[in-house]
């Protein structure tokens, strides 16, 4: 698979990618079924909702009976997509993915929308920091932070048949360009979009564009950082954050989700253990969110790429 | 009407089912067994007239599937399951034991015959309501039926899943109402009083019947005529006795778990035997 990461923003939006994506993987596959909570506007599936009532299930504004519902598809057969904004796709039925779901073995994909600072203008009831620590905490699931459009298309193609519960969180927004255009990029492996011997960073999401900035930032400074694209933040990809700790010796984290339960502590259990190794974060500091615009949010709560390239400069004073 | 033949038959499958339900307790020493025993009456009529079942093929898609969504009514759907011929009738004995494929709480993955997991009450009323769209939408000709707590309806799931059946005109889901009267914590009416459930129901958009819930006949005749398809799903609100057919049960209070002795275990199993040999062989 090729990275093609230059800066550039991708001419599409996660919702219209999400609005295309569904639809065709449902048409392709018939034990595909979409449910969503009222929001179906929200990422362009509506109309393709409204003529297709066997493939899309609006289930209204109650998210626990849609993920209960989600389960007792599964159990008859089907490979449903689920999708709210991610604090609902998370805290609002948690109960009902962790027994309905992961319990019982009734394998389902969530769409989690808008987490962390990406809920912007829905303010801090909107922000989740928190559902990928809730989800990383249910056993057996996958939790995945993605970062570029075709990474959306090609883990939404993996994980409608793998086991378990899958939990996604998304932007609606578009993102800089990371993957070639029909790129397969797998499950559950980190992804190296540049390499550097000084210190690398394991960034999810939103942060690996920030990273990339601070690469830039950096080489200026003659400090090269390997960046990694560590999507999926459970299961993690244990042997590549080795690697790289070993390779380099000092490790920071970038993720737009508090530094508790998220990216940070996957990384700091793995490497505590197999591989102490000097770690600095860049995450929420165990906060609320709050309401306004993206880029103010990300300053407001140390989610930039001058935040990264500070971490970077003092994990290397600790080697 | 079903025959005096057929009912003498339910009755004496309901027995059994009890005498399943309290090896099982008494083998445990505590259980669930008020819960438990008013819903033996339904589950009688359930696997032995009106499920589409197949004890030999359990996973067969077509089947009738039952969600237990009061799940720590186990034990007694155990007992219906294990005299079908699902699994081994003496491993009713281990219920609750340490690596038990039985546990309190009803689990698809562990128990043949168990269509879903429950325990975590409200949750099984949307996942039922999930496995009737999926077989509809498989067009495949079988319902779901669905046993609720009137304690359990306290959840709002319960309600977010009631409408959401209506609402996607799911007629192959029948949901049984086990309004016992009780729930931990004592009378319902006086914890979280439910009133007119069967105005509730039906003001949900529910075709709904209200029957004497440990009455053989009246089950048959209601369950009847949740095979008339429509557009609405069905409701049948069970006027249970909470320990229905142990005396000692019912009369007690706090009778949604209760310790046994095996004297005790021994006593209640010998009642319900002697109640069974009287109906005949």
């Amino acid at each position: 698979m090729k990275t093609v990461y230059n800066g550039e923003m991708d001419s599409r939006l996660f919702k219209d990618v999400l609005g295309a994506t569904i639809p065709a993987l449902a048409k392709e596959d018939p034990d595909v079924i979409y449910l969503d909570a009222d929001l179906m506007s929200c990422i362009g599936t509506a109309k393709w909702a409204n003529e297709n009532p066997e493939k899309a299930i609006n289930c209204g504004i109650a998210e626990a009976n849609m993920a209960g519902v989600a389960c007792g598809l599964a159990a008859t057969g089907f490979k449903p997509i689920m999708h709210t904004f991610g604090p609902f796709a998370s805290r609002r039925c948690y109960d009902q993915v962790f027994m309905s779901g992961g319990y019982a073995k009734n394998a389902i994909t969530i769409l989690g929308t808008d987490p962390g600072v990406c809920a912007a203008f829905n303010g801090g009831t909107h922000m989740p920091f928190e559902d990928m620590a809730l989800y990383r905490a249910l056993p057996e699931a996958t939790v995945i932070d993605i970062a570029d459009a075709n990474q959306l298309i090609s883990v939404l193609n993996q994980s409608k048949d793998l086991p378990g519960v899958k939990y996604i969180r998304v932007g609606r927004k578009s993102a800089a360009k990371i993957y070639e255009d029909g790129a397969t990029v797998p499950i559950g492996k980190g992804v190296t979009i540049r390499e550097g011997k000084d210190a690398v960073v394991f960034a999810a999401g939103i942060m690996l564009h920030e990273a990339m900035q601070a690469a830039e930032m950096l080489a200026k400074e003659n400090i090269e950082i390997a960046v990694i694209d560590m999507f999926t933040v459970k299961p993690l990809d244990e042997d590549c954050v080795i690697k790289y700790a070993q390779q380099t010796g000092a490790v920071v984290t970038a993720e737009n989700h508090n530094k508790i339960g998220g990216l940070y502590s996957a990384v700091s259990e793995v490497l505590s253990r197999k591989q102490p190794t000097p770690v600095e974060y860049v995450a929420v500091e165990d906060e609320y969110g709050e309401v306004g615009p993206q880029d103010y949010l990300q300053k407001r709560y140390n989610l930039t790429a001058d935040h990264i390239a500070d971490k970077v400069r003092t994990v290397l004073k600790r080697k | 009407m079903i025959s005096k033949e057929e009912k003498k038959d339910l009755q004496k499958f309901a027995l059994e089912i009890r005498i399943g339900t309290a090896e099982a307790i008494k083998a445990r020493g505590f259980g669930h067994v008020g819960g438990s025993l008013s819903v033996a009456d339904v589950l009688s009529v359930l696997y032995g007239k009106e499920m589409k079942i197949d004890p030999k093929n359990p996973d067969m898609p077509e089947r009738d599937k039952l969600v237990c969504s009061k799940g720590h009514a186990g034990p007694a759907v155990y007992a219906a399951l294990a005299l079908k011929g699902y699994f081994p009738y003496e491993e009713l004995k281990t219920l609750n034991q340490p690596g038990t494929n039985l546990p309190s709480h009803c689990d698809r993955n562990k128990t043949v015959g168990i269509d879903m997991t429950t325990g975590s009450l409200g949750q099984g009323t949307s996942t039922a309501a999930g496995m009737a769209l999926g077989d509809k939408i498989k067009k495949r000709d079988n319902r779901i039926f669905l046993f609720v707590g009137d304690g359990e309806i306290d959840e709002g799931q319960v309600w977010e899943a009631f409408m959401f059946a209506a609402a996607k005109k799911l007629s192959n889901l029948v949901v049984l109402i086990d309004n016992n009267k009780k729930q931990l914590d004592g009378y319902t009416k006086n914890i979280l009083d439910t009133g007119d459930l069967t105005a509730k129901m039906a003001a949900f958009g529910f075709d709904t019947q209200t029957i004497d819930g440990n009455d053989i006949e009246q089950i048959c005749d209601a369950l009847e005529h949740t095979r008339a398809g429509g557009d609405k799903p069905y409701a049948i609100v069970l006027d249970t006795i909470k320990g229905k057919g142990i005396k000692e049960v019912e009369e007690t209070m706090a009778n949604h778990s209760m310790n046994i002795t095996p004297e005790k275990g021994d006593e209640w199993i010998a009642q319900l035997k002697a109640e069974r040999k009287a109906l005949g062989e």
